[in-house]
């Protein structure tokens, strides 16, 4: 366990990180860029979780944390689908573009 | 290279390569999939640092249910087998210079800092017992305040989920005729 520094698992969520990133700024399709917001709460996750074991072994805040933003996201995606079904009825699209009724 | 980076390794590779495909995939239902195994990965890497209440937690509720509404939200407003619009070339590409522009520049900040020191004299202890001991105690390093909370915020978020998808009362009735025709003039 101990050949692989922290860094390590750094480099991996700063990559998921900015994966979901580039989702986020390429998509159009509400929930193709809910999918991306998912990649990015999951790679902090792996922040959390990796520096409580590495740095702070001695509580378990980070997990705490982790389990916390599972929770919170677990509800977020919930009343994102739900408010996607909603403009999906009224719009009978779920793109971006075409929901600008109060862009202006 | 003991089997332990390997796995680490494979892990990673798993989780990347399907998080970039479940960004960059035209069809939507492909993308749900490859972010499934994105997630699944990522559940991998928690048991990888030993963290199994975590991992099962990830897979119980990202795996079995977060997907699984995303998965159905797509049947319920997608052709899934359509392509979507593919963005324009020049979003592409800025958007692909801004993540390598902060991959880079967060890879650097990682790279140079020096403060990474394991000094700990009690080991790392994440057994349900513990996480559930802390959960539930008013002592200090205790989670019961926040824990309430969050029970209320999901009471609260399934509220507000029903409220806002439930369609308005005085258009049902009007609306079950439509939707017959709808079906008729399909057939």
């Amino acid at each position: 366990m101990q050949e692989i520094p922290l860094s390590q698992i750094l480099f991996v969520s700063t990559f998921l990180f900015f994966i979901g990133m580039y989702g986020l700024l390429t998509r159009r399709n509400l929930i193709t860029m809910l999918m991306s917001i998912e990649l990015m709460l999951n790679s902090v996750n792996i922040n959390f979780v990796a520096f409580n074991k590495y740095l702070f072994p001695d509580n378990l805040d980070g997990l705490f944390f982790t389990l916390f933003i599972i929770t919170i996201a677990a509800a977020e995606a919930a009343v994102a689908i739900a408010i996607i079904i909603n403009l999906y009825r009224s719009h009978n699209s779920i793109d971006v573009d075409d929901a600008n009724e109060m862009k202006y | 290279m003991n089997i332990s980076s390997i796995l680490f390794y494979a892990i990673s590779a798993l989780i990347l390569g399907a998080g970039i495909l479940a960004v960059t995939s035209v069809k939507i239902f492909r993308a749900a999939i490859w972010l499934l195994f994105s997630l699944i990965g990522i559940a991998a890497l928690y048991f990888w640092m030993q963290v199994e209440f975590i991992a099962a937690i990830q897979i119980v509720v990202y795996v079995g249910g977060i997907v699984v509404l995303i998965i159905f939200s797509i049947f319920l407003t997608q052709h899934s087998g359509k392509e979507m619009n593919s963005p324009a070339r020049s979003k592409k590409i800025f958007s692909a210079l801004a993540a390598l522009f902060g991959t880079a520049f967060v890879h650097n900040l990682i790279v140079h800092y020096e403060g990474f020191a394991f000094n700990s004299a009690k080991p790392f202890n994440p057994s349900v017992a513990e996480i559930g001991t802390q959960m539930l105690s008013t002592t200090s390093y205790g989670f019961i305040l926040p824990f309430e909370v969050v029970s209320m915020l999901l009471l609260a978020a399934m509220v507000g989920c029903i409220v806002i998808a439930m369609r308005p009362a005085n258009t049902i009735n009007s609306e079950i005729p439509n939707s017959t025709t709808l079906v008729n003039n399909k057939d």
